[in-house]
């Protein structure tokens, strides 16, 4: 019984890591004011390029630095879209989920049924060896603690530093910081790359870890789940790992109930953590004194620099 | 402070600064020289140019043709940051804050410093030194306008700047703090800050300023020593022809109640809210009904509860004519008669991304026949929009402009003059001249006048003292979420409407009828 606890708490992990990743890019991006609905896509591009890497050269750091740099560039064509060009960011973020879709789709047609070794684990010294918590704590990849530093990373910048202050702001008022004199492209471009960035790297735990293969569409609506769990989180980092980790159990829930045995229909199981996503996005939207405080007023609007 | 008493360059010297808009040259070769130590005013009406010629001293526009010097040197001000850099600060007219950020991370970013625990001390001691009281760990949405403009001024001080522009910074605050601001502007002054003040209040120009350059249709008219010229002097360079003096208007005694709320409870909303309680108050058919109050005292709450925006628990506290409306809409209200103009121009009475012609709808459509088969009737509503821009006199770019793309002053004509022109039975206005010029003020105030004339009653909340005792027949004050006693206007002084503010009651000087509602 232990056994299958411990198991399942790191299926959890699991599943939980790419919707951190991906879903504390786009908290960044949010709170600067952009909305990029192409998380979708960004994560299937850095899947399937990191996998192609990782395939190629053997090894799993230069998959997860391409997966990276294809979230990157998936963004900068959003960014250069919607911050330069000013196109409706909600119709761009879409069209470059579809992209994401398609690209991935024809990069990925080789590698289809290839099987990797996933990556290794970073037994930490002495702790790793502990029972029961050296396994649960102690003896993940590196993507699993990296994504604990990023998001009290994340945390401290939004908080505590001033970039971060700059950040926030232009999210609320980008008029506003602009009669400041505060560069607010500039920042917007930045904090698109992030997301791109962290989506890419989301990507990449999806094709080299939790199924390490390419398959095609392999994210399954991972980065919807990550749009939502931005507006759970009331766009405070602390709560997002919260509302990660409680839909990657979710999910897990469900494969480990039909081996179980627990005779509940498969589809309804399935479609748990999207039910549940609707359920909370309801709730959450009931305390406006917090959405007011954390939500960036001018998401999604594009910025004149003339007015 | 000042490096050498034989340097006689002015701080700043602005020669032939031109700006074309499509359509409307907005500064035409204007010169104006502004001295270390003087309190330097720029008159005009809406749309003279002040804005411009102010935004490209800030470097928030760029100019067509002209030079500007600071200290005797040529100097390109590109940005806001560069106009800082020089020692120019500014209070917006609109304030540029970020509604969800605290008041001490908005005075942060205004500042290029830190949001730690010493900006904090600054800022308690900079606002208690000038009597500009501020927590600065609260949210900026939950603050009121006044409160908001306290941040901006205290932003603006503490960068210790030596020209300071002030864009209608009086025009939120009680006479009180008027005085204290006042007093704070002169100090610094004396300290040998140069202040460009503008504003639409010629008395208070007069009170505090050295000099005024006056500017008309985008070209300076004139310069003048405002505490030589009359007020009316004054004006009517600024306007370029007389205005008309106030008409008195005989208050109408015998009018029916039509706004009556009676022991009317409402809980605040969030934390920082104001809880109404227990308020009483009956408008009469053909009366100006003014409430008088320092922002933040439950001003915006009574606005909505009256609007219908929040409902009353109790139905029976809140009549309309003889029928109870506490539980009723906003939309049911208005299709009742009850039409409201609330503070907030932007965002609130009209939206600002919407053409003139929807913003007519928004609101008109319960009184005026603007649907047609529940489809907007474009055509009507154009009608409507273009009857008020032709009764109201307001400048704008016709029925299609974008309500953001008016002039405050303009905006606020066209929002009052929507709801006037819905023959409202019970009209409530919130602050309608706030940033308003002299003449557009007037008109607005000639309108609510000729409303109350025919028959309607209109309640004003505001927190210009002046305005309220020129054309309101009773007047009470709100403080703390409670409303005075109403009293005859004509019976009560400043100082005695000054201390309703401060939630005395005028018991010792009961010589007029407090009951008011007409028998």
């Amino acid at each position: 019984m232990n056994e299958i606890l411990i198991l399942t708490i790191l299926t959890i992990i699991t599943a939980a890591t790419p919707l951190v990743y991906a879903a504390i890019g786009e908290l960044v991006v949010e709170r600067s004011g952009v909305l990029n609905l192409g998380v979708e896509g960004m994560m299937l591009a850095g899947a399937v390029c990191s996998f192609a890497t990782a395939h190629y050269t053997g090894s799993g750091m230069a998959g997860i630095v391409a997966g990276m740099l294809a979230g990157v560039l998936m963004a900068l064509l959003f960014a250069f879209l919607t911050l330069s060009l000013q196109s409706s960011q909600v119709a761009t973020g879409l069209a470059l989920t579809i992209f994401g879709v398609g690209l991935s789709a024809l990069i990925g047609q080789p590698l289809v049924g290839i099987a990797f070794d996933g990556l290794p684990s970073l037994n930490i010294p002495l702790l790793s060896n502990l029972p029961v918590v050296g396994q649960l704590l102690f003896s993940h990849d590196i993507l699993v603690y990296g994504s604990f530093i990023l998001v009290a990373a994340v945390a401290w910048f939004l908080n505590k530093s001033r970039a971060g202050l700059v950040l926030r702001s232009i999210g609320d008022s980008h008029n506003a910081a602009h009669a400041l004199g505060l560069k607010v492209i500039r920042v917007r471009y930045c904090a698109t790359l992030f997301g791109g960035a962290c989506a890419g790297i989301g990507g990449s735990y999806l094709s080299l870890v939790y199924t390490p293969m390419w398959v095609e569409n392999m994210s399954a609506g991972r980065g919807w789940i990550a749009l939502a769990l931005v507006v759970f989180a009331v766009w405070q980092p602390g709560r997002l790992l919260l509302g990660a980790y409680l839909f990657g159990g979710i999910s897990i829930l469900q494969l480990h109930a039909q081996a179980l045995g627990i005779n509940v229909p498969s589809q309804l199981m399935s479609m748990l953590p999207y039910a549940t996503t609707i359920l909370v996005l309801v709730l959450i939207s009931r305390d406006r004194g917090r959405i007011r405080r954390n939500a960036p007023a001018s998401i999604g609007q594009a910025f004149h620099p003339t007015t | 402070m000042i490096d050498s008493p034989e340097n006689s360059a002015p701080l700043v010297q602005m020669a032939g600064i031109s700006k074309a808009y499509p359509g409307c040259l907005a500064n035409d070769s204007i010169d104006i020289n502004l001295d270390a130590g003087r309190v330097h005013a720029l008159l005009g009406e809406n749309g003279a140019g002040k804005s411009t010629l102010v935004k490209i001293l800030y470097g928030l526009l760029a100019q067509d043709a002209g030079s500007i010097r600071w200290q005797g040197q040529p100097v390109e001000i590109s940005s806001p940051a560069d106009a800082r850099e020089l020692g120019i600060a500014m209070v917006f007219q609109h304030f540029s804050l970020f509604e969800s950020l605290s008041v001490l991370e908005n005075i942060a970013l205004g500042m290029d410093a830190d949001a730690d625990a010493v900006l904090k001390e600054k800022i308690i001691s900079v606002s208690t030194r000038y009597g500009l009281p501020l927590n600065p760990d609260r949210s900026v949405f939950t603050l009121s306008v006044g409160e908001r403009q306290r941040i901006e001024i205290v932003r603006c001080l503490l960068q210790e700047p030596k020209l300071l522009i002030m864009d209608e910074p009086t025009s939120v605050l009680t006479p009180l703090e008027v005085n204290d601001l006042f007093t704070t502007l002169s100090r610094l002054a004396d300290e040998g800050m140069a202040i460009l003040y503008i504003s639409h209040k010629l008395e208070e120009i007069r009170k505090l300023c050295h000099e005024a350059t006056i500017l008309r249709g985008g070209k300076k008219v004139a310069t003048a020593d405002p505490r030589v010229e009359s007020a009316e002097g004054l004006a009517s360079l600024m306007m370029g022809s007389d205005i008309p003096v106030a008409s008195t208007r005989e208050r109408n005694e015998s009018g029916e109640p039509m706004l009556v709320m009676s022991g009317l409870n409402h809980p605040a909303q969030d934390q920082n809210g104001i809880s109404l309680q227990n308020i009483n108050l009956s408008v009469c058919a053909g009366e100006i009904v003014g409430i008088a109050g320092v922002a933040g005292n439950g001003q915006d709450e009574l606005m909505q509860v009256i609007a219908g925006e929040v409902l009353v628990s109790n139905n029976d506290a809140m009549h309309l004519q003889s029928n109870a409306v506490g539980r009723l809409g906003a939309g049911e209200r208005r299709r009742r008669g009850l039409c409201c103009v609330p503070e907030e121009r932007l965002g609130h009475a009209a939206v600002p991304t919407l053409s003139l012609t929807e913003n007519v709808f928004l609101t008109a459509h319960h009184r005026k026949a603007l649907r047609i088969a529940g489809l907007v009737s474009y055509r009507r509503s154009r009608k409507f929009a273009t009857e008020i821009i032709d009764r109201f006199n307001v400048q704008c770019n016709g029925p299609e402009a974008l309500a953001g793309s008016l002039s405050g002053g303009n905006l606020q004509k066209f929002i009052v003059g929507r709801e006037i022109l819905q023959a409202p039975e019970v009209l409530v206005v919130s602050q309608p001249t706030w940033g308003v010029d002299a003449g557009a003020a007037r008109a607005i105030h000639d309108a609510l006048r000729k409303l109350a004339d025919g028959g309607a009653a209109v309640l004003l909340v505001s927190q210009d003292l002046d305005e309220l005792m020129q054309i309101s027949d009773r007047i009470g004050a709100l403080c703390a979420g409670q409303l005075s006693e109403l009293h005859v206007t004509t019976d009560v002084t400043v100082q005695q409407v000054g201390l309703l503010m401060g939630g005395e009651s005028l018991e010792s000087t009961a010589n007029s009828s407090s009951a008011g509602v007409a028998s």
